[in-house]
């Protein structure tokens, strides 16, 4: 089963406001290894080519915090606002 | 504002179990959780062992959701297609007292998140702590990410889980560093209850884990796990981060390699994928551990990294330290002295139990591997190949076929090598 699929059995209450900030976009510009793209299990975060720029999908976060861990100096991530997010089924 | 005794900040395991064993002393305590209810946002691989919840919950597994009780322990390394394992199985262990049985954390956390409130616990959900309150540098309560939501507390319980916001605020710990934590991914996959016994040799009712090294995790250090519910497997993978962002993995490829694997793929066999979950694991150990209190707070359960990575217990270092906490909590409220001498009490305690004895115990284990990558790709491939040749039966006379196997395992690692690692596993685990 593709990541996306597997993303799609998941209940999320999705916030408007994104708990997610790349505190400098220039910055990714000089990241060859991107971790980002790589390290989060739900690929919130995507190197898009046509703009050059990472863009975050924060909808599908999945809370781990990975990402704040691999690139601790440019991700700024945050939970959610009480109440949204994702919320886990089984758990 | 709203003032209580205690306030715990998270309502998983750890946090629970201190808020039961404050309000059971019979102080006021609240437990702020984020998520719609506790359990919406916790995640494990799932096992819960009896004794650190019994000492919570007396008799738990009366009323408690629990999945199947765990009476086979199965420990295998790939190499390839290949697998060597080992396992324990006492069918004892599926009647009390137990040893440790499965569980899904959304419902055995609501399940706990009522034995808090039944014990005079308040729960507030849906609310994200942001910030301790002070009064010149004393800690005077919570501030909540709702309008006016201050509220007041003597003693804040910091059970925020692996992601230590509030503690790095509160100057406790530190930044969580890449090499000290691991990402796990888990899928929980539904299969008919007697799938689920057959292919596991289990009675009605009797549960099995499997942890597995090696190509589990590409050589990377991490386990992975398969462990049965009552009509479901929870499959899992973690690894350390640091080494998984140089191997270029994703945890989800990760994860697929792993149920590609023919041992299995045949267990996992015609199951439908519920959910697809991600966690972090708290793997730095003893020397990672944050300072555990300070006037008016302490730390427990994961946030203050108390897990056991090499025995995979974590929920049990979790309830046993948020029950000590609740209790010093109470002590301490009830004398009237939250000071950080009097708190000191909650580190003498955790440090005089299983929960610190244990990760002091293996402090060095985390820097050996660390510094011998090579271990988990190394040995499972000559200890796959050790006993393949063993096995064959193919006229080669079993004094040869000894040679041979020490021939083979000297080519992958040198006679120095070898005993190197060993001397270094031994000054590692002793």
């Amino acid at each position: 089963m593709k990541l996306d699929d597997k993303l799609y059995l998941v209940r999320f209450n999705t916030d408007k406001q994104s708990h997610i900030k790349i505190l400098d976009q220039e910055a990714c510009l000089q990241c060859e290894d991107m971790a980002c793209t790589r390290i989060c299990p739900a690929h919130v975060y995507h190197w898009d080519e046509e703009v050059k720029r990472i863009s975050v999908g924060y909808e599908g976060c999945l809370e781990c915090g990975t990402c704040r861990v691999g690139c601790p100096d440019n991700i700024e991530w945050d939970y959610p606002r009480g109440g949204f997010g994702v919320s886990w089924k089984n758990g | 504002m709203e003032k209580f005794d205690v306030i715990v900040v998270g309502g998983g395991p750890a946090g629970l179990s201190a808020a039961i064993s404050a309000a059971k002393a019979g102080v006021r305590t609240c437990v702020i959780e984020r998520g719609d209810y506790p359990g919406t946002k916790n995640v494990m691989g799932g096992v819960l062992y009896t004794r650190s919840t019994e000492a919570v919950v007396p008799e738990f597994w009366k009323e408690a959701p629990l999945e199947r009780p765990i009476i086979e322990q199965r420990y295998g390394l790939i190499s390839g297609d290949e697998i060597l394992s080992m396992s324990y199985r006492d069918p004892a262990w599926d009647q009390p007292p137990y040893n440790a049985h499965t569980v899904l954390r959304v419902k055995f956390d609501r399940w706990l998140a009522q034995q808090a409130e039944k014990a005079g616990a308040l729960i507030i959900t849906e609310t994200v702590v942001q910030d301790l309150l002070y009064e010149g540098d004393d800690v005077v309560g919570v501030r909540t990410g709702r309008a006016e939501g201050d509220l007041g507390a003597k003693v804040v319980i910091l059970a925020e889980g692996v992601n230590n916001f509030i503690a790095q605020k509160a100057g406790l710990a530190r930044p969580l560093k890449s090499e000290n934590v691991a990402v796990a991914v888990k899928e929980v996959i539904s299969l008919p209850t007697e799938k689920i016994e057959d292919r596991f040799c289990l009675e009605p009712g009797q549960g099995a884990t499997i942890e597995l090294f090696g190509e589990s995790t590409q050589g990377m250090l991490g386990t992975a796990f398969i462990y049965t519910n009552k009509d479901s497997l929870s499959i899992g993978v973690g690894a350390l981060i640091e080494p998984l962002i140089r191997a270029k993995w994703t945890p989800n490829d990760l994860l697929d390699a792993l149920k590609a694997k023919p041992y299995v793929k045949r267990l996992l066999q015609g199951g439908e994928m519920k959910e697809y979950l991600a966690h972090m694991i708290p793997e730095g150990g003893y020397n990672a551990m944050p300072k555990l209190y300070r006037q008016g707070v302490m730390v427990v359960g994961d946030t203050a990294m108390f897990v056991n990575g090499l025995h995979r217990e974590g929920s049990n270092l979790a309830m046993a330290s948020g029950k000590i906490a609740g209790e010093v909590a109470a002590q301490a409220i009830k004398v009237g002295d939250v000071s950080e001498q009097t708190l000191n009490h909650y580190d003498d305690r955790v440090r005089d139990s299983f929960i610190i004895k244990d990760l002091h115990k293996y402090r060095k284990t985390g820097d050996f591997f660390e510094k011998n990558p090579h271990l988990f790709k190394i040995y499972p491939e000559i200890a796959s190949k050790a006993m393949k040749m063993f096995f064959t039966a193919d006229e080669t006379p079993k004094k040869e076929m000894q040679k041979q196997i020490l021939k083979m395992a000297m080519k992958k690692r040198t006679k120095r090598g070898l005993l190197s690692d060993m001397f270094g596993a031994w000054r590692a685990f002793k």
